[in-house]
């Protein structure tokens, strides 16, 4: 059977949902149109996959629609079913299914035996060189997003695996991709190359996994949108490799939204990327913080008082981090904020761009619990206004509003910038106990006198915090 | 142990030791609390709310007589002195500093005593810091006096009746008292103006949008422990200079300059007070110690030619409540610091900074003055060089290594270019472009967005299910199957990524 459609008219239908895609990139930059931008999203992705089946296929057709029906069903439901407070789960999940991808056509493309005879010389070497590349960045997508999934949902702790070489292994192993490369793209033969490739497969696992393993609970953020930028650099590779410009520019638009949140997030926490992929946090013999003499005595308070001072308040910022979506306190938050912007308090939220274990997390957490966006503002937005608000109340997060990040040059977040609720007049602080943060990092911030500690469980405290208002 | 609260027998005293509501917190570290019949009228507490707090009301012999721990405001009287015997622990103002005497008599008595003007200013000890609680006190007081004796409003109003000027009111000494003064006149209305000789309370007294009059005149007056220190001879002068000048212009001036351990500066001239005007008040919180205006009388209130001059040395006792009150949980602080164990017993531990501060006599040796506060300044600047340095270091290598790596992906790119065919050049340039393009657009996305980003690149990622379509009509069964795996996985990525940013997105509103 002959395909319906020529390749000419294909790649105009290809360059149609290029141009989309860029639209529902550049639809994300307001909530308002965000929705559009979805939607231009869907269109091209639709006219890519109905060009391609058109002027592509001549057969199997039964296979497959099965596989697209099956899977589109389960996708579904997976999004359907999702909680708000799981979606790093879930994207790290969809990572790897990318990356699974990913090594799947390259092994379909080198088990093509056509490749023997369409390319010749320099277009083998190089051909053979994207579809390594290819299979290489996929695996560690998959294997990497794997674990990252694993470490978010709880499976695996979320404290950095600290092998004794570590640096060494990694180092051995991309020198191995290396040499195996070489093997693979001189080999004169298909059954000489699927050795160094099968052997590279699994080094590349292993690599992902270390490298995600190493990594600890607060550089989440950092990790899922490297993961999402591999996931682009795998799929640009695969248009490489097959000769498709709708691959090679989807692939790096991904590619380099996933690098750009990568590095908003490692400025957000004043790291290097490459200290943040080579794990660990602090080792670079980061002392625990000197400043001994401000450590004290914490003023607690209950949450009776608390009621009291937020009724006595006109400005109020929360700052919500990973402990609010630990305990799903989200909605119990906004219906305190109901009952205090009905009394005249004018309330907003604060979000540091690391709050949460994933770009946006806490955004998408108060818009789940209906929070109007317009009064949850940036760090950048919020951090002058701290000395004229009455109340601040920080819900599970802890290095963010450290002001050792500040204060403390030997401190292992030095530099970091944070939420300076301690500006303000009285700051709130929930927590379970005096455990400190990620960093490991004592927060001066709960010694201060205009600091209380409302100990207990987030979502269990702000329920009797809203009973007494 | 048995804690004893007498009636404040000095005239005029109003203020007692503890309330109703601190009897019940001290109960609960194990202590039993006998107080004086009638110890609190003064401050509107009577005996059945101490019963009802738990106290035994008692009277003044049983108490001198049984209590192992004595709470005080004043410090005591020589009648006093004689009821106190070998073992007691008394806590109170004492005034080391003043009352040489005083403290001698008290250690021929053999008693511990814990004086609470002594308690160190550090940040741990801010909660039982009396001084603090009694000086904001002070200050608010001196604001609702000098109203009493000013014959206008504090605040401007324009009414029909014709337009009013606000107050003009000047606090000199911007310490606890002095800023709670500005708090009290601010919120009346008045425009409010400071002076200190410590330029960094500068912050504090602009934090409650009051102004705060500079000099032309770089000298630092803060001492040691955060009070002020005497100053020199030309900065006094032009301190003076300004002073005369504002007196002519204010309505209202709050003194409260000490120094510590001497007599109170005398920055108010009768010449100054000549040149106000008529119905100005001077409040003088610095009365006790001899007073800031030169015409202050202690205890006392005078008018100088139309000018009210006020020099009460009881203000916190004239709001007795609230200063017993604050007082009081003051001392139940510093009871629950030497009572760690709560079984009901206090140590006087000399080894911990508060208590050794504060402890005056211990077991009639007199402890006073206690070791200067431990330095922290020098320590404190350490670090900060060595992590310039720290800082540095790196920065140089890091430009270094992005110049290496521009020049061997320089290289890289040429040697390929050399050799690659024209189709892969094509490739790699829309490949670069559409890396710009990526990088323009997505550095517009609002933070707020970053989930939906994330979400909607993973469905667009996705789009390598052309590859496996590509690939689903090759002959061998092998490759079809791959494919269709392939095809299953990402039209999972794609229904499911484009789904869950639909619905994150209809959640967003405003």
């Amino acid at each position: 059977m002959e395909a319906l459609i020529s390749s000419g008219v294909a790649n105009i239908a290809y360059l149609g949902a290029i141009v989309l895609f860029v639209l529902a990139l550049g639809g994300l930059s307001h909530p308002d149109t965000a929705s559009k931008g979805n939607v231009y999203g869907i269109i091209g992705m639709a006219i890519a996959l109905i060009a391609c089946i058109l002027s592509e296929v001549t057969s199997n057709y039964l296979i497959l629609f099965a596989a697209l029906f099956v899977g589109g069903g389960i996708g579904i439901l997976l999004a359907k079913r999702v909680k708000m407070t799981d979606m790093p789960e879930l994207v790290a999940i969809l990572h790897s299914l990318v990356g699974l991808s990913a090594c799947f056509v390259g092994f379909a493309s080198f088990f093509d035996p056509s490749i023997w005879t369409d390319y010749l010389g320099i277009d083998k070497t190089i051909h053979d060189v994207e579809t390594y590349i290819g299979i290489l960045i996929g695996a560690i997508t998959f294997s990497g997003s794997l674990i990252a999934f694993g470490k978010l949902s709880g499976k695996i702790t979320g404290k950095p695996l600290m092998l004794p070489a570590r640096h060494f292994i990694n180092l051995a192993l991309v020198i191995a991709v290396f040499y195996l490369g070489y093997q693979f793209a001189t080999a004169a033969s298909h059954e000489l190359a699927i050795g160094p490739l099968y052997i590279m497969t699994v080094i590349a696992l292993l690599l992902g996994m270390h490298m995600v393993m190493a990594i600890g609970g607060a550089d989440m953020p950092v990790v899922v949108s490297m993961l999402n930028s591999y996931s682009g650099w795998a799929a640009s590779a695969t248009g490489f490799m097959l000769g498709n410009d709708l691959l090679i520019v989807t692939g790096a638009l991904v590619g380099s939204s996933g690098a750009i949140l990568s590095f908003i997030m490692c400025k957000a926490m004043n790291r290097k990327f490459f200290s943040v992929i080579a794990g660990g946090f602090g080792t670079s013999g980061g002392s625990i913080s000197s400043s001994d003499e401000e450590v004290g005595e914490v003023i607690s308070i209950d949450s009776v008082e608390t009621a009291e001072l937020l009724k006595g308040a006109k400005e109020v910022v929360i700052v919500p981090g990973y402990g609010m979506a630990v305990a799903q306190a989200q909605h119990t938050v906004y219906e305190i904020t109901k009952i205090l912007k009905s009394n005249g308090v004018n309330v907003r939220f604060a979000i540091h761009p690391v709050a949460g274990r994933m770009p946006g997390h806490m955004n998408v957490l108060l818009a789940e619990a209906r929070v109007p966006y317009d009064i949850v503002l940036e760090m950048d937005e919020i951090n002058e206004d701290f000395p004229k608000i009455d109340v601040s109340i920080i819900i599970g997060a802890n290095d963010i509003v450290n002001p050792s990040a500040q204060t403390d040059p030997d401190s292992p977040i030095a530099g970091m910038p944070v939420l300076e609720v301690w500006n303000g007049t009285t700051t709130i602080v929930l927590k379970r106990s005096m455990a400190s943060g990620y960093a490991g990092v004592q927060n001066p911030l709960f010694f201060k006198e205009n600091t209380r500690m409302l100990f207990g469980d987030a979502k269990a405290t702000l329920d009797a915090v809203l009973k007494n208002l | 142990m048995k804690i004893g609260i007498p009636k404040e027998i000095y005239p005029q005293e109003k203020r007692v030791a503890v309330t109703p509501n601190v009897v019940k917190d001290i109960l609960k570290l194990g202590f039993d609390i006998y107080i004086e019949s009638g110890a609190g009228l003064q401050a509107n507490f009577n005996d059945q709310a101490y019963e009802a707090a738990g106290a035994k009301v008692v009277s003044a012999d049983a108490i001198w007589k049984d209590s192992e721990i004595l709470l005080k405001v004043r410090a005591p009287e020589d009648k006093e002195i004689n009821y106190l015997h070998s073992g007691q622990t008394l806590i109170s103002f004492i005034w080391a500093g003043q009352n040489k005497a005083l403290l001698d008599a008290l250690a021929m008595k053999d008693v511990t005593v814990i004086a609470m003007d002594s308690v160190p200013r550090i940040s741990r000890a801010q909660k039982m810091d009396a001084l603090s609680s009694m000086a904001n006190i002070a200050g608010y007081r001196a604001i609702i006096e000098a109203a009493q004796h000013f014959g206008r409003f504090f605040t401007g109003q324009i009414t029909a009746a014709g337009k009013i000027p606000p107050a003009k009111v000047l606090v000199i000494g911007a310490g606890v008292a002095g800023l709670s003064a500005i708090g009290s006149a601010k919120s009346m209305g008045a425009i409010v103006r400071a002076f200190d000789t410590r330029p960094e309370v500068k912050e504090q007294v602009e934090s409650m949008d009051a102004e705060f009059l500079m000099l032309d005149f770089s000298e630092d007056g803060s001492g040691e422990g955060g009070y002020a220190k005497t100053m020199s001879e030309e900065f006094i002068k032009a301190e003076m200079e300004l002073f005369a000048d504002q007196a002519k212009e204010v309505d209202i001036i709050i003194t409260t300059a000490l120094i510590p351990g001497k007599p109170a500066p005398k920055l108010i001239t009768r010449a100054m007070i000549d040149s106000m005007k008529r119905g100005s008040v001077i409040v003088d919180l610095a009365a006790e110690q001899g007073g800031n205006s030169e015409l202050t009388q202690p205890n006392k209130v005078v008018n100088h030619q139309g000018v009210t001059i006020i020099g009460y040395t009881d203000l916190p006792s004239r709001l007795s409540a609230q200063s017993s009150q604050l007082y009081g949980t003051n001392l139940r602080h510093l009871i629950t610091d030497m009572c760690p164990s709560k079984d009901g017993n206090i140590q006087v531990d000399m080894e911990d900074e508060v208590v050794r501060g504060a402890t005056v006599i211990k077991e009639g040796k007199i402890t006073w003055p206690p070791p200067p506060p431990k330095l922290r300044a020098v320590p404190k600047t350490e670090p900060v060089k060595t992590s310039e340095i720290k800082v540095k270091a790196p920065e140089q290598k890091g430009f270094l290594g992005t110049a290496i790596a521009i020049a061997v992906a320089s290289i890289g790119l040429l040697l390929l270019g050399s050799v690659a065919p024209q189709e892969f050049m094509q490739h790699l340039t829309v490949f670069v472009l559409a890396c710009f393009v990526g990088y323009m657009v997505i550095w517009n996305v609002k933070p707020a967005l970053h989930t939906p980003l994330m979400s909607v690149t993973n469905a667009i990622s996705s789009i390598i299910v052309i590859g496996a379509i590509i690939q689903i009509s090759a002959d061998q069964p092998l490759i079809t199957w791959i494919a269709g795996a392939t095809v299953l996985l990402t039209s999972i990525n794609i229904a499911g990524g484009f789904a869950v940013t639909r619905r994150m997105l209809n959640m967003f509103q405003k």
